[in-house]
C-alpha cells in the first residue's frame, strides 16, 4: 500500500512532467514554455516578492469578500428559512442575481468602488452571497424536525434555537455548500484582477502578457493559482472534519 | 368523586384529556385522527398506550406534548391547559433525537445551561450513571450503540427533572435483548424518580410489563377502546396467569385474537 501511494504521487507529476517537456520541445518556445523556464520564472519572482505581494493581495480580497458574504448571506437564509413569507418576497430577487455572472459586475463595480481592493472584494461578495443564501436555506429546511421538536421541548428561544441547534444541525451541509462557493470565488477573484485592480495573481498574469509575452510568467502564475486554490479548499476541507460537524459523515454511512 | 374540597385538590388529576377531537386536511379531504377522547392520568402512574400501527397513538402523544394543536378539546396538566411543549414535560422520541454534534455531556446537560456551573455538573453526573453509560462522558452519539443511544436520550429528559416523560416507542428499533434490558432499566429508574410515564408502544408484550394501566386504541380514527389496569406488582411474572389473561384480553380488544 505504502509503496503504490508514493510511486502514484511521484509517478504522475513526473509522467505529466515529461509530457511537459515533451510538447515544449516540438513547438516554438513562446507558446509553450518549458518547466524549466516556469521553475526559473516562479523562483525569480519569489525572490523579487513581487509573488508573495500577489498572492497576499488575492488571499486578502477572497478572505475579506468570502468572509462578509457569509455574515450577511448566513444569517439572511436562516432567517428565510423561517420566514415563508420574506422567503416568498425575496425569492425572485435571489434567483434573477444568481445567473449573472459575477464578472458582469466588473464595469459597476469600478464606478462604486475604483480600481482596488473593495472593488475586488464587492466582485467576491456579489459571486458569493446570494448563492450562500440560496445554501444557507437548504440546509436549514433539512433539518430534521425530531431536532427542532427536541430544542422546543426543552424551551428554547428562537434564538437560541437558531443558535443552539438549527446552526449545529445544519453545519455540515452549510460547510460543503461553503467550499464549494469559495472554489468558486477564487476563480471568479483570478478574473476579476485581470481587469478590476493592478496587483493580485489574476493582474500578475494578465501584467506578463501585456509585458511582451512572458508565457513563462503566465504559467508561473498560473502555477500559483493553482495551488493557492488548493490551499484554501484544503483548508475549508479541515473544518469539516472537525467534531462540530463530522458526525454527518456517520449519518450518511 | 371526592366529597369534600381538599381531597379533591389532592385527587386532582395530573393530566386531564377533554373531548379531544384531531382532523387533518389531506387531499382537500378532511380526515379524522383522534375522535372524542376522554382520559385522566395520576400523576406517578405509568400509562401505556397501544394500537395498531398508523390508529394514531403516536399523534396522540405529540398533542399530548404540545407538539400538535388538537382540532377541539382540551388538554390540562396541573389544571393548567397545554399550548405547546414545555420543559417540565420532556419527549423522548422515536427515531433518536439525542444532538449528534454534542458529546454525552453535553447532550444530558443541553437543557440545564440555566443551572448553576457545580449544579449543572452535579446532576449531568448522576445521570450519566444512573442510565449506565458512566465513562462514556465525552463520547459522540455516533460511536454509541443504539441501546446506548437511546438510555442518553432518556438520561437528558430525565436531567431536566420531568414530571411527565413522553415515550415514542422508545425502544422499537433496538434488538431483542437490549430491548428487554432496557424495559428493566425504565422501570427500575421509573420506581425510583416517580414520574408520570405515558408510553406509546405496539408491543403488547411491552405494555402488559411496564404499564400501571394500559389504554388499547381503536383503529383510525383513534377511540380508546379499553382501558385496563395492570394489577401486578413488579418484577412481574411473564408466565404467570394473570399476565397471560390480560396479554389475551388486550390481544382480543385489538381484533388480533391469540391463536394464527
Amino acid at each position: 500500500m505504502a509503496i503504490s501511494r508514493t510511486l502514484r504521487l511521484v509517478a504522475v507529476p513526473l509522467l505529466f512532467l515529461a509530457l511537459w517537456q515533451l510538447a515544449a520541445g516540438r513547438s516554438p518556445s513562446h507558446v509553450i514554455p518549458t518547466p524549466h523556464a516556469v521553475a526559473t520564472a516562479l523562483s525569480k519572482l519569489a525572490k523579487n516578492g513581487s509573488l508573495e505581494k500577489d498572492i497576499v493581495a488575492s488571499v486578502f480580497r477572497i478572505t475579506w469578500g468570502f468572509l462578509l458574504a457569509c455574515l450577511f448571506a448566513v444569517p439572511l437564509g436562516m432567517f428565510l428559512a423561517l420566514y415563508r413569507r420574506t422567503r416568498m418576497a425575496l425569492n425572485p430577487l435571489l434567483q434573477l442575481l444568481r445567473p449573472i455572472s459575477p464578472l458582469a459586475w466588473i464595469p459597476l463595480s469600478v464606478l462604486w468602488f475604483g480600481i482596488g481592493d473593495s472593488s475586488a472584494v464587492f466582485l467576491i461578495f456579489i459571486a458569493c452571497a446570494p448563492t450562500l443564501v440560496l445554501i444557507t436555506l437548504a440546509a436549514v429546511s433539512n433539518v430534521k424536525t425530531i431536532y427542532i421538536d427536541a430544542g422546543r421541548n426543552f424551551g428554547l428561544s428562537t434564538a437560541n434555537l437558531l443558535w443552539r441547534v438549527i446552526l449545529p444541525a445544519a453545519a455540515p451541509q452549510l460547510l460543503s455548500g461553503m467550499r464549494t462557493t469559495l472554489a468558486v470565488a477564487w476563480s471568479v477573484l483570478v478574473a476579476g484582477e485581470m481587469i478590476a485592480v493592478n496587483s493580485g495573481l489574476g493582474f500578475l498574469i494578465m501584467d506578463a502578457r501585456n509585458a511582451g509575452n512572458r508565457f513563462d510568467l503566465v504559467f508561473a502564475g498560473m502555477l500559483s493559482i493553482g495551488i493557492v486554490g488548493f490551499v484554501l479548499d484544503a483548508a475549508m476541507g479541515l473544518l469539516e472534519r472537525t467534531d462540530f460537524v463530522r458526525w454527518s459523515l456517520a449519518d450518511r454511512a | 368523586m371526592s366529597s369534600t374540597a381538599t381531597s379533591a385538590k389532592l385527587d386532582s388529576p395530573k393530566v386531564r384529556v377533554r373531548d379531544l377531537c384531531l382532523q387533518f386536511e389531506r387531499n382537500g379531504k378532511q380526515e379524522k385522527i383522534l375522535d372524542h377522547m376522554d382520559l385522566t392520568i395520576q400523576s406517578g402512574e405509568f400509562v401505556c398506550i397501544v394500537g395498531t400501527s398508523g390508529c394514531g397513538k403516536s399523534t396522540l402523544l405529540h398533542v399530548l406534548g404540545g407538539f400538535l394543536a388538537p382540532s377541539s378539546g382540551s388538554i390540562e396538566i396541573d389544571e393548567e391547559e397545554v399550548h405547546g411543549p414545555d420543559p417540565r414535560r420532556i419527549f423522548v422520541f422515536q427515531e433518536s433525537g439525542v444532538f449528534p454534534w454534542l458529546n454525552v455531556e453535553g447532550n444530558v446537560g443541553f437543557g440545564l445551561s440555566a443551572l448553576p456551573r457545580q449544579e449543572r455538573t452535579e446532576r449531568v453526573r448522576h445521570y450519566i450513571h444512573l442510565v449506565g453509560l458512566g465513562g462514556f462522558e465525552h463520547t459522540f452519539p455516533q460511536q454509541l450503540s443504539g441501546g446506548m443511544k437511546q438510555r442518553l436520550e432518556v438520561a437528558r429528559a430525565l436531567a431536566m427533572k420531568p414530571d411527565v416523560l413522553y415515550m415514542d416507542e422508545p425502544f422499537a428499533g433496538l434488538d431483542f435483548i437490549t430491548r428487554m434490558e432496557m424495559r428493566k432499566e425504565l422501570l427500575r429508574i421509573w420506581q425510583q424518580e416517580r414520574k408520570t410515564v405515558i408510553l406509546v408502544t405496539h408491543d403488547i408484550d411491552e405494555a402488559v410489563q411496564l404499564g400501571d394501566r394500559v389504554l388499547v386504541l381503536s383503529a383510525r380514527p383513534a377511540r380508546i377502546r379499553f382501558d385496563v389496569e395492570i394489577g401486578i406488582a413488579h418484577p412481574r411474572d411473564v408466565s404467570s396467569p394473570e399476565y397471560l389473561e390480560l396479554r389475551t384480553r388486550i390481544l382480543d380488544e385489538l381484533g388480533i385474537g391469540h391463536r394464527i
